[in-house]
C-alpha cells in the first residue's frame, strides 16, 4: 500500500498549504467561513498524516522490505516492540512521527473553541498550517518513507543501540515538546500577526508550554536513562550535541515559563517573552536539524541525511519572519511598568532569565563552534567537557541558589527585615548541612559541597512554603492538616506544582552532584577467581556464560558481588554480538542500593579469546536520585497543568465584559 | 495497488467535503465577518487585565502576609 501512504502525504501537504494560504488571507480580510474552512484543513491533515503513519505501521510489522525504509531499519528477526519503534528509527519515519504529532495538536488547538481565543485562533491556523506545510514537503519530495524497491531476502536490521526498551518512549516524548513548542509559537505569531498583543496569547498558550516543556524534560530524563543502561559508558549525559539540542529549547522554556510570570502580574518582559518562545521554537528545529542532518558527529545521530539545507532555510525564514513581526509590534509590546528594586521577586525572575538564557546560548555556541571552525579553517575544533562543566557550574549554581530565593521575595520590593525573616530558616539550615558536609568529607570538590548547601537552601524554602501555607489554610478553617494541604494546592495549582518541580530540580542536582564529582572508578583484568576493590566493595569474576536469543549472541561474566564482607549476590555484565547488523554492544551490569541511592555499574570492556574479562568499574553515590526527580518533576508538571477552573470562569466572565458571548 | 489508489481517491474526496464543510453547512449566511474587535474594545481588555492582574497581586499579597512570608511593613507598602 505505498501508493495510499504517498497519496495521504501529499493530501497533507496540500491541506496544510490551503490552511496556511487561505487561513492567511481569511484572517487577514476578516472572512468567517475560509477561516472556519482552514481549520478544518489543519484537522483533516491529522487525518490524513494518521492515515500516512498506519500505512507505515503496517508496513513494518508485515516486514514488508519492498519498502525501503522497512528493510534499511528493520529485519525479520527483530523483536515486536522494536520493530513498531523503528517508526521512528530512521529518518523519513521520525519526519513522519514530528508532523503526526504536529497535526495532531494543531488540531486539537483549532478544535477547541474557547471563545476568548477565537480571533487568536485565526491567526494560528496559517502558522501551523505553514509548519505542518514544510514538514509534509519534506516528507513528500525529500525523504518519503513510502519509496519502494524490489523486496529483498532480509531487512538490515537496527543499531544494536536502539534495540532497548527506552527507545520505545524516548524519542516519542522529545519529539512531543519539540513540536509542542510550535503551539506557543504560532499563538504569539497570531497575537503579532493581528495586533492583539494583551495577556490571552500567553494564557491561551500556558498550558502547551508546560506540556511541550514537561515532555522534552521527561524525553531528556528518559534518554539520559538510556545512555546509562544502554550505551555503556559509565554516564547519563556527554554533552553529545545531539542531547545538547533537547536541553537547549527546554532552557528557553524554563526561561519563559518563569518570565510569563512577570508580565501577567507586572504586565513586563512582553517582547522578551515573545523573543523567548521565537527562540525556544527556533531550537527545537535546530535540536531537529541536529539530529537529522547529520552535520554533527554525534552517537545519537543514527541517520545521515540531505535535509541540512531544507532545514536551515526554514529556521532563518522562521527567524526572520517572526523577528520582523517584533520588530512591527514594538510600540504595543512596549510594557507600561518598570522594575522598581534589583530586590523583588520579578528581579529575582530576571536573574533566573538571563542565566537560563546564557547557559543556553554557551550550550548553543559549543554546539555551533566545530561547524564553525570546520566552515572556517577546515578543521572541526570539538569544546569538551571541560567548557560545558565550566559553564555549568558558573551558571547552574547561581541559578540553584535563585530557586529558593526567587519565589519567596516579595513582588516589587522587599525590605532588608523582611528577607530576614524569610530566609533566617533556610539559611541556617543550609550552613549547617555545609559544615556536616565538610565533615563527612564533601568537601573534596567545592563545586559539589556548593552545590549541595544550595540544595539544602532551596530544599528547606520549598518545605517552609508548604508548611506556611497549609498552617495558613487550617487557620483560614481546614479541618485536617492534609485537608490544608491539597486545599493549599488546589487553590494554586501553578504555585504549588512549581515548588514540587523544584524539588524535583534540586533531588537531580543531588543526584549529579553526588554522582560526577563524588564517584570513583577502577579497572582491572580478570582471569575466573580473581577479585578486584572499589570503596568498599570486592567483586569477583566467576564464569563467563554464552548464550543465544532471537537476533544476537550474548556473553555475560558473572561476578560475586560484597560489600564489607556482606553478600550481595552476583552481577553480570558482557557485550551482545547480533547476527544481521554485524555490530557488538556493551551490556552493562548495575546494583542499585534501594537505600543510599547508590550504584555498583561494571562494564565488560574486553573479553578475551581465553575467557579472561577487563573490567571498568564505578560506584555513583545518589545516582537514583536523578531517576526519583524524573517521577517528581512529572508529579509537580502535572499538578501545574492540572485545569484550572476558577481561571477560566475568570476568562469566560471577561469575554463577557468584552462583549464576545462566552459560549457559542 | 487498485484498492490503494480508491482507498486514496476516497480519502481526497473525504477531506475536500471537510474543508468545503463551512461553505455547504451555510451557502447564504448573513454575515460573513469574523469579529474584529475595535480600538476602544482593545482598550477595555488592557483596562480589564491591568484590574485582574491587580486583584490577584492583591490576593496573592494578602495570602503571603497570614503565612508570614511577608511582614507588617512590607505588607503595608504593598497594599
Amino acid at each position: 500500500m505505498p501508493e495510499l501512504g504517498s497519496a495521504a502525504l501529499l493530501l497533507t501537504f496540500g491541506l496544510a498549504l490551503y490552511a496556511l494560504i487561505a487561513g492567511g488571507i481569511a484572517a487577514a480580510r476578516g472572512m468567517r467561513r475560509l477561516a472556519d474552512s482552514a481549520r478544518n484543513a489543519l484537522v483533516a491533515a491529522f487525518g490524513t498524516t494518521l492515515v500516512a503513519s498506519a500505512v507505515l505501521l503496517a508496513a513494518l510489522l508485515r516486514n514488508d522490505f519492498s519498502f525501503v525504509y522497512v528493510a534499511r531499519t528493520t529485519s525479520e528477526a527483530l523483536p515486536t516492540a522494536y520493530t513498531v519503534s523503528a517508526f521512528w528509527g530512521g529518518q523519513e519515519g521520525s519526519l513522519l512521527l514530528w508532523l503526526l504529532v504536529l497535526t495532531g495538536l494543531s488540531a486539537l488547538v483549532v478544535a477547541r473553541r474557547r471563545p476568548w481565543e477565537r480571533e487568536l485562533v485565526a491567526w494560528v491556523t496559517p502558522v501551523l498550517g505553514g509548519i505542518a506545510a514544510f514538514f509534509a514537503f519534506l516528507l513528500v519530495a525529500v525523504a518519503s518513507p513510502f519509496a519502494t524497491q524490489v523486496a529483498p531476502a532480509d531487512g538490515a536490521g537496527m543499531n544494536p543501540s536502539l534495540q532497548n526498551p527506552y527507545m520505545l518512549a524516548h524519542p516519542p516524548m522529545l519529539y512531543l515538546g519539540y513540536v509542542g513548542l510550535a503551539v506557543p509559537f504560532a499563538f504569539a505569531m497570531g497575537a503579532l500577526l493581528s495586533g492583539r498583543t494583551d495577556e490571552r496569547w500567553l494564557v491561551a498558550t500556558r498550558r502547551w508550554t508546560l506540556f511541550a516543556w514537561a515532555a522534552l524534560g521527561v524525553g531528556q530524563l528518559l534518554g539520559a536513562h538510556w545512555a546509562y543502561v544502554e550505551v555503556g559508558w559509565g554516564g547519563y549525559y556527554a554533552w553529545d550535541p545531539v542531547e545538547n539540542a533537547a536541553l537547549m529549547p527546554w532552557l528557553a522554556a524554563t526561561a519563559f515559563l518563569h518570565s510569563v510570570m512577570i508580565q501577567e502580574r507586572r504586565g513586563m518582559l512582553r517582547i522578551w517573552n515573545v523573543l523567548l518562545v521565537i527562540l525556544a521554537f527556533a531550537l527545537s528545529l535546530f535540536g531537529t536539524f541536529l539530529t537529522r542532518s547529520g552535520v554533527v558527529s554525534s552517537i545519537h545521530s543514527f541517520t545521515q541525511g540531505s535535509l541540512g539545507p531544507w532545514f536551515l532555510a526554514f529556521i532563518a525564514l522562521v527567524l526572520a519572519v517572526s523577528l520582523t513581526l517584533v520588530f512591527r509590534r514594538l510600540p504595543q509590546l512596549r510594557s507600561p511598568t518598570r522594575i522598581e528594586s534589583v530586590v523583588s521577586r520579578e528581579a529575582a525572575f530576571l536573574y533566573n532569565n538571563l542565566l537560563l538564557l546564557a547557559l543556553c546560548l554557551t550550550i548553543l555556541w559549543g554546539v555551533v563552534y566545530p561547524l564553525l571552525s570546520e566552515a572556517l579553517r577546515g578543521e572541526a575544533v570539538v569544546l569538551g567537557r571541560a567548557y560545558y562543566d565550566f559553564f555549568l557550574q558558573a551558571f547552574g549554581l547561581p541559578l540553584l541558589l535563585l530557586m529558593g530565593i526567587g519565589p519567596l521575595v516579595a513582588w516589587r520590593r522587599a525590605s532588608l527585615r523582611s528577607l530576614v525573616t524569610t530566609f533566617r530558616w533556610p539559611t541556617a539550615i543550609a550552613l549547617v548541612a555545609g559544615l556536616a558536609l565538610v565533615w563527612l568529607g564533601a568537601g573534596s570538590s567545592v563545586p559539589g559541597l556548593i552545590a549541595y548547601t544550595f540544595s539544602a537552601f532551596v530544599a528547606a524554602t520549598i518545605v517552609l512554603e508548604f508548611v506556611r501555607g497549609a498552617r495558613a489554610r487550617k487557620a483560614l478553617g481546614a479541618a485536617t492538616w492534609p485537608g490544608a494541604l491539597a486545599s493549599l494546592v488546589a487553590r494554586n495549582r501553578r504555585r504549588y506544582g512549581g515548588y514540587v518541580v523544584h524539588a524535583s530540580i534540586v533531588l537531580l542536582a543531588i543526584g549529579i552532584t553526588g554522582s560526577s564529582a563524588f564517584d570513583s572508578v577502577a579497572e582491572a583484568r580478570l582471569e575466573r577467581g580473581e577479585s578486584m576493590s572499589i570503596g568498599a566493595y570486592t567483586l569477583t569474576y566467576r564464569s563467563l556464560e554464552e548464550r543465544q536469543t532471537e537476533n544476537a549472541t550474548e556473553q555475560r561474566a558473572v561476578l560475586e558481588v560484597r560489600r564489607g564482607g556482606r553478600d550481595l549476590g552476583t552481577l553480570e555484565a558482557g557485550k551482545n554480538a547480533y547476527t544481521i547488523e554485524q555490530q557488538v554492544s556493551n551490556e552493562v551490569g548495575i546494583r542499585s542500593d534501594r537505600l543510599t541511592g547508590e550504584d555498583l555499574f561494571v562494564i565488560a570492556e574486553q573479553i578475551a579469546p581465553d575467557g579472561a574479562v577487563t573490567f571498568r568499574v564505578f560506584v555513583k553515590p545518589l545516582v537514583n536520585l536523578i531517576w526519583i526527580a524524573g517521577g517528581v518533576f512529572v508529579l509537580g508538571s502535572l499538578v501545574a497543568l492540572w485545569p484550572d477552573a476558577r481561571e477560566e470562569r475568570r476568562l469566560a466572565a471577561r469575554g463577557y465584559e468584552i462583549g464576545v458571548p462566552a459560549t457559542r | 495497488m487498485t484498492t490503494a489508489l480508491v482507498a486514496a481517491v476516497l480519502l481526497a474526496v473525504a477531506v475536500v467535503v471537510v474543508v468545503a464543510l463551512p461553505f455547504l453547512r451555510e451557502p447564504a449566511p448573513a454575515s460573513d465577518a469574523l469579529e474584529e474587535p475595535d480600538e476602544r474594545e482593545r482598550r477595555r481588555v488592557e483596562i480589564l487585565e491591568r484590574r485582574d492582574r491587580a486583584l490577584a497581586a492583591l490576593k496573592e499579597i494578602e495570602f503571603d502576609h497570614r503565612t508570614g512570608a511577608l511582614n507588617d511593613e512590607d505588607y503595608r507598602s504593598l497594599v
